[in-house]
């Protein structure tokens, strides 16, 4: 017969103990409840979905085809009302449910500062995805957000609403930040990386109480130092959830009381994760609720275990902050330590000696040797003899090695290498021999790197060593070989860290090489205009030949002039000025363009500057027929001439394109408007398109016709020309300001979601505020290049000719 | 003997950019570094003709513009994977002036 087994709280412990109890085919029947209305998920990687990073449904460990396989009864959203030890029966909102066996692992509840103002709606804590939510809705650029609390949690917190533009303060208790984890030296060093994020850190600040009438507006410490506020994050801690434990008289101590077995009071109640105490101790790092899953799975199981607390090390998940501490490092006498300063790189290294153990270790700004000093302290083997080069890592110890794999390969095989899953080195090279040659194989195997990911440069590291040449990293790959940061990270960083210039990111984000590479530059050329358009000014020098000389080059190394010529409507008088351009310059071929419009190829650069500035003479400007920008706006005839038109297609393509036009973006963007689902002018395979129908106007958005033809997927229905326009504008704006260099409208939607985009539009403040910043930066851009370009030829020509002096 | 024939200023070439310099044997191409380093360089890249000086300089190295080749313009040798070279030609850079290195092209262009 099948034992009866529920469970309360679907968090990662009680998932984890799931996932054991399955993988080693125990035979049982599993009710699921939980109070908030999802499944298990990764809570560790609130954080990255906080700045952006991830998404909601990117942290999802455990999905409904899983339940479903594996018989789970989901009870998601039903909050467990009660516990009737004597029948076994427990009791939700929603009706009783007898066990054999039940399993607590409600967690934890966060810590509320009792002062006035605490329930004052915008006070929020950070535990889970509606106070994620909650907090991202609030992160508009110019909001102000305050968080309470400079621990691990607070200052995820702190960095993910910076990221999104927040203006953030944090406010903490003690001397320095994580002083839990820190000591002081390091905490200053991250109170100053984190300031120059532009995020204010106050410490030493008691909160007095939250200020506001019908929502918060600020905060008042007790030094009488008032900032304002629109939403307030408490993150000071956190306190096991033990209510309903407390309520059917298990033993409760701090947590809820439970043995070597994970056994409460009752013999037949078990407990894991944030809620219990064992051994007088609580937890709250995620690599011993893994390990009481194990030995939980396994006492059910009628298997031998016993769940023994080991060592853990700490990594502060924000960008851009190398961080690690494990161990003791408080002072006490008997002490000793060795210190490595290097205040220019903003690097400190502290490790802590007894005797002749090393027992604990914080680095900042270089951690790289983390998992190598970390596994010494585990072992506690004297290291008298390594104490002259300790500092410097395993690269010292015997030789001068300088291959950045020379850590790695200096771990034993029961190195940990990931503390969250507790995976050895071992393990991952037993799983790349077993035929896992890829990262998310690996992480298939073993768990390595999938629950925080912040050791996923270490089994890259591992995978490497062990495959050689057949390793091929598939993740996120960096921006080029001058940098170790993500497309995705810059941006961010760019724009947190307020970095204004080429040589400003290069510095702050550690550029490995000089002046960077014809990859890298265009990029962050792109990302400085499309963040700061009054601030930054173009640099010329980091643009592909195409954009710096406005024409494409051809494979002759002639150029190809293209003028605007507005939604595809011309007149004689700009065709006579053409055929007469053409004629003038000796044009080798004339070509109609698949934008609706007429190409001029073969043209000599020098003789751009003067063929443009007779285009411009006729009226005409830059088609930008070569640009990660605006390109065209293909429109049929509309209801002007067309028996089946609906709409003015063709006075709205014009009108779209001439409030588009000279707007750089990641990629290349081209409008299509038809006058009817007829869709002559081929909107839906655009990156935008619309399509006219009697009631008004359907915008879709993400096709493509090149390599990958697409067609575009619906965005919204509007009914009048100004909100076409403003959509449209407001929709362009935020991929300016969100995708990666390269990336057409498309991949970029594809990676963050439709929804999330329609979300940003339709919501009238945020339109508005993107159209505003598209507004702004047309003030800049919207420009015919050659208006100012043509006007000094004798830069396209030649420097000097040594063809006569030479021939002397 | 070297002939140095003096070609332009060098606030006439833009920083980390090029100009070209027309002579009997094809186009030279006299880069100017973001620390103001001068180098000339055959503009005409073994792959396919490209013309490097239209390529984004980044350090003491230019990428073609066509193909993304990659050259040190100390030495004109492909960087990388690629193989091939273009020819480098002396230059000084004397009170803010260039002075490029005429003697290969004039013997050149004598034979």
């Amino acid at each position: 017969m099948k034992q009866k087994l529920v469970v309360i709280g679907a968090g990662m412990a009680s998932g984890r103990m799931l996932e054991a109890l399955f993988e080693a085919g125990g035979n049982f029947d599993v009710t699921l409840f939980n109070a908030e209305p999802r499944g298990n998920y990764n809570r560790l990687m609130l954080s990255p979905v906080l700045s952006g990073e991830k998404t909601y449904d990117q942290i999802v460990t455990h999905d409904a085809a899983w339940y479903q396989a594996h018989g789970v009864d989901c009870r998601f959203g039903e909050p467990v009302v009660k516990i009737d030890r004597t029948n076994r029966i427990v009791t939700s909102n929603t009706g009783g449910v007898p066990y054999d066996a039940l399993v607590i692992a409600t967690g934890s509840a966060p810590f509320i500062v009792p002062v006035p103002g605490k329930d004052l709606p915008g006070v929020v804590a950070y535990r889970d995805l509606e106070d994620t939510n909650a907090m991202i809705a609030a992160s508009k650029p110019g909001a102000r957000a305050v968080v309470i609390g400079g621990g691990l949690l607070g200052l995820e917190a702190a960095a993910g609403m910076a990221a999104r533009g927040a203006e953030v303060t944090v406010i903490h208790l003690m001397g320095h930040l994580m002083e839990r984890q820190l000591d002081p030296a390091a905490g200053y060093l991250l109170q100053k990386d984190l300031e120059r994020r532009g995020i204010r850190i106050h410490c030493k600040g008691a909160t007095k109480a939250i200020l506001g009438t019908d929502r918060v507006e600020a905060v008042l410490l007790e030094d009488g130092t008032v900032y304002p506020a629109d939403l307030v994050c408490m993150a000071v801690g956190i306190r096991p959830e033990v209510r309903l434990a407390n309520d059917a008289h298990l033993e409760v101590g701090r947590g809820i009381t439970v043995d070597d077995q994970m056994r409460t009071s009752d013999p037949a109640i078990f407990a894991l994760g944030e809620c219990v105490e064992h051994d007088k101790q609580l937890f709250g790092l995620v690599a011993p609720l893994y390990d009481q899953a194990k030995v939980l799975a396994a006492t059910l199981l009628g298997q031998q275990a016993a769940f023994k607390p080991v060592q853990t090390a700490t990594k502060l998940k924000v960008t851009g902050v190398d961080l690690f501490s494990a161990g003791d490092f408080a002072d006490a006498p008997g002490r000793e330590d060795i210190v490595f300063r290097d205040p220019g790189r903003g690097v400190y290294k502290r490790l802590i000696l007894e005797g002749d153990k090393l027992i604990g270790a914080v680095m900042y700004g270089d951690t790289a040797d983390g998992a190598w000093f970390f596994d010494l302290i585990k072992q506690g083997k004297p290291i008298t003899d390594q104490r002259d080069t300790l500092i410097f890592g395993p690269a010292f110890q015997g030789g001068a090695q300088t291959d950045p794999l020379a850590a790695v390969a200096a771990l034993p095989p029961e190195a940990e290498i990931c503390g969250c899953n507790g995976v050895c080195k071992g393990k991952i090279v037993t799983a790349i021999g077993g035929g896992a040659t890829t990262l998310d194989a690996v992480r298939m195997a073993t768990k390595a790197s999938a629950s925080c990911g912040t050791c996923t440069g270490l089994v890259e590291q591992v995978m490497a060593l062990t495959l050689g040449d057949r390793f091929s990293a598939n993740t996120n790959p960096p921006m080029c070989k001058c940098t170790d940061h993500t497309h995705e990270d810059v941006r961010r960083l760019i724009k947190s860290m307020g970095l204004k210039s080429i040589p400003a990111v290069m510095q702050e984000l550690g550029w490995k090489t000089v002046g960077g590479c014809a990859s890298c530059r265009p990029a962050l050329n792109y990302y400085l205009i499309a963040d700061w358009p009054t601030e930054y000014t173009d640099d010329r020098q980091s643009r592909f030949v195409n954009e710096r000389n406005h024409g494409n080059i051809q494979k002759d190394g002639t150029y190809s002039v293209v003028p605007r010529m507005w939604g595809g409507v011309t007149t004689p008088a700009e065709l006579r000025a053409i055929a007469d351009a053409a004629d003038r310059y000796a044009v080798p071929m004339v070509k109609v363009t698949g934008g609706q419009r007429i190409d001029l190829l073969g043209v000599k650069k020098e003789d751009l500057p003067a063929i443009w500035s007779d285009l411009n003479a006729a009226g005409m400007v830059s088609g930008h027929a070569y640009a990660k920008g605006l390109r065209t706006v293909k429109t049929c005839v509309g209801t002007e001439f067309c028996r089946f038109g609906t709409q003015d297609s063709t006075g709205l393509g014009i009108k779209l394109e001439k409030l588009l036009w000279g707007a750089w973006t990641p990629a290349k963007v081209k409008l299509g408007v038809s006058g009817c689902p007829r869709n002559c002018a081929e909107a839906t395979c655009k990156d935008i398109g619309v399509v006219c129908v009697e009631s008004g106007y359907e915008i879709s958005v993400a096709g493509a016709a090149g390599m990958d033809v697409r067609e575009t997927e619906f965005l919204c229905k509007v009914t009048t020309e100004a909100e076409v326009m403003e959509v449209i504008a407001a929709f362009t704006q935020l991929y300016r300001e969100n995708a990666r260099y390269l990336h057409r409208i498309y991949k970029w939607v594809a990676k963050v979601g439709l929804d999330w985009c329609r979300a940003q539009v339709e919501d009238p403040a945020t339109r508005r505020a993107l159209y505003d910043r598209f507004m702004l930066s047309q003030s800049v851009y919207q420009t015919d290049p050659w208006a100012e370009l043509a006007a000094k030829p004798a830069d396209w020509a030649p420097i000097a000719d040594l063809t006569l002096r030479a021939a002397e | 003997m070297s002939r140095f024939i003096d070609i332009a200023a060098l606030e006439d070439i833009p920083r980390q950019g090029a100009r070209l310099v027309k002579t009997a044997l094809g186009c030279i191409a006299v880069f100017r570094t973001a620390d103001d380093r001068v180098f000339a360089l055959e503009d005409r890249c073994p792959h396919k003709g490209g013309p490097l000086s239209e390529g984004i300089v980044h350090g003491t190295s230019v990428t073609c513009p066509l193909h993304a080749w990659v050259f040190d313009l100390n030495t004109g040798q492909a960087q990388g994977a690629d193989e091939g070279a273009v020819q480098t030609f002396a230059v000084q850079l004397t009170a803010g002036r260039v002075l490029l290195d005429a003697t290969r092209l004039a013997r050149r262009s004598a034979a």
